[in-house]
């Protein structure tokens, strides 16, 4: 389902000298549906800039990234955008939408994307927030101004909407307590049990073990510096 | 309406409005040169660019605003430069609509709200009188401002309900493509959050082509798919919008990104 094949990466800072550091080379990482493969290696290794490749957040210098026939690093913005409406979804740490809109639309909003009609886009949305234990109260408000866990939480849900046959996770049972970090990984269990294809970044290790069926240390994919 | 018989369903694989190589010049000086560029429908482009980069000429030029010195502008395959005058207003009263930055300059200030948004259908050729007036009052509650506001005069508006009477009157004909000119511009953070969540699900909901100007890069981040940035009336690099912002490739577009503050 994700195919990736010798893939790199360089910044080129053209505001600092025109400095070109090289961050990935030769990467390469296969998930079959079904698979959940953890992203390893120390801070700064490359975990995060190879799921940005993979979700077409930053642009690959060489390689191929395949996921469902398209391959992302020659695909075009809209070829792109068509892929993570129905194909590839991504759990980031963070939220960013629009203030005021209310959480239950920001949850329902990619079954919305998708044409789903809004009662049952809804209905799914107040049920993937009741399961990740966010009071009814909140669910006209903002999440802007909710607690870290909170919005952490109404991302997974949103990320859990549409039931992507692929998808990318940025540390998902980070900052949740033991009850929701275990719904969490019931809904990560699921998405597998489906035939989701799935790579993240997991710290939590107890997560990992439990989650994933290989590990890939993205430090073997760093470009040999010259001493 | 013969050449933009409205039962011809815009078909998803073809572009809406493709544009090649357009050029506009003031005297010596550029206004923006050999701009390309495919919309889709359903597709928001966002033209980013400091004041003089050429965003707002090309703008103009596309919504015949300006008249442009080379290139070509296709509508659903219709060859827009080359239109008759009463054509290519017919368009721009039924199939387009065009948002300025400054209300004033898109309202008619001594006309109640009701008139601003029944004038559009009346130029369409609608004559009912409660019909015109019963789809004001929905599109009053569709922008939020209460219908019962309906017989007031933009005047007694605040800059917001200004800019989303503005709106209303260009959408009650139910376009397909928009133009905006820095629709956020004049406004308060507040009510601009209340304008892009509204934007936003009009574009959804009414499956709209927007072509938008804006300067505000998070703007920019929350409406458009792709992005267009501009320098001194060329494009110098376009893309998936966070793909832009998060990874700009272009000198000037890395110098754009990391000027702005982080709050």
């Amino acid at each position: 389902m994700i195919e990736i094949e010798n893939l790199s990466k360089r910044f080129t800072l053209h505001n600092q000298g025109g400095a070109v550091i090289e961050v990935m080379t030769g990467a390469r990482l296969t998930v079959r549906p079904g698979e959940c493969v953890a992203l390893t290696g120390r801070s700064g290794a490359g975990k995060s800039t190879l799921m940005r490749m993979i979700y077409g957040n930053y642009l690959a210098a060489g390689g191929a990234i395949r996921i469902g026939g398209l391959d992302v690093a020659r695909a075009t913005p809209r070829e792109i955008i068509r892929l993570r409406r129905e194909t590839l979804g991504y759990v980031s740490q963070f939220l960013r939408v629009v203030p005021r809109v209310p959480t239950r639309t920001i949850v329902a909003e990619p079954l919305l994307a998708l044409g789903v009609d809004a009662g049952t886009a809804h209905a799914r949305a107040e049920a993937l927030l009741a399961m990740l234990n966010i009071p009814e109260a909140l669910w006209t408000l903002s999440p802007t101004t909710f607690s870290g866990g909170e919005q952490q939480r109404v991302n997974i849900a949103r990320g859990f909407a549409h039931p992507y046959p692929a998808l990318l996770l940025d540390e998902p049972t980070a900052s949740l307590d033991p009850a929701n970090r275990e719904v969490v990984l019931r809904l990560i269990e699921e998405a597998k049990a489906r035939g989701a294809a799935i790579a993240g970044i997991f710290h939590d290790e107890a997560a990992r073990q439990r989650l994933c069926d290989r590990e890939i240390d993205v430090t073997a994919f760093a470009p040999a510096r010259a001493a | 309406m013969t050449a933009f018989d409205r039962t011809l369903t815009a078909s998803a694989d073809a572009p809406l409005l493709s544009v090649q190589d357009l050029t506009k010049r003031y005297g010596r000086r550029i206004g923006c040169e050999r701009v390309s560029f495919d919309l889709w429908p359903g597709e928001v482009l966002g033209i980013v660019g400091e004041s003089g980069s050429g965003k707002s000429t090309l703008l103009g030029c596309l919504a015949g605003h300006l008249a442009a010195d080379e290139g070509q502008i296709l509508y659903r395959g219709h060859d827009i430069l080359a239109m008759s005058e009463p054509e290519r207003r017919l368009l721009s009263r039924t199939e387009w609509a065009f948002v300025h930055q400054n209300p004033r300059d898109g309202l008619r200030m001594g006309v109640s709200a009701g008139g601003n948004v029944g004038e559009r259908l009346m130029a369409i050729g609608a004559r009912n009188y409660g019909a015109i007036r019963n789809a004001a009052s929905d599109w009053l509650t569709k922008v939020e401002i209460d219908p019962g506001r309906i017989d007031d005069r933009p005047r007694a508006f605040s800059g917001g309900m200004q800019q989303r009477l503005q709106i209303a009157r260009n959408l009650v004909t139910a376009p397909r493509l928009v133009f905006m000119d820095e629709p956020t511009g004049g406004l308060d953070v507040s009510v601009q959050a209340r304008l892009l969540d509204l934007l936003r699900g009009l574009v959804r909901d009414m499956g709209l082509s927007v072509v938008i100007v804006t300067h505000d890069l998070a703007v920019a981040r929350l409406l458009a798919d792709r992005l267009m940035v501009m320098k001194d009336g060329r494009v110098i690099e376009t893309g998936l919008t966070d793909q832009v912002l998060d990874d700009p490739q272009a000198a000037y577009t890395q110098l754009l990104v990391s000027s702005v503050l982080q709050v």
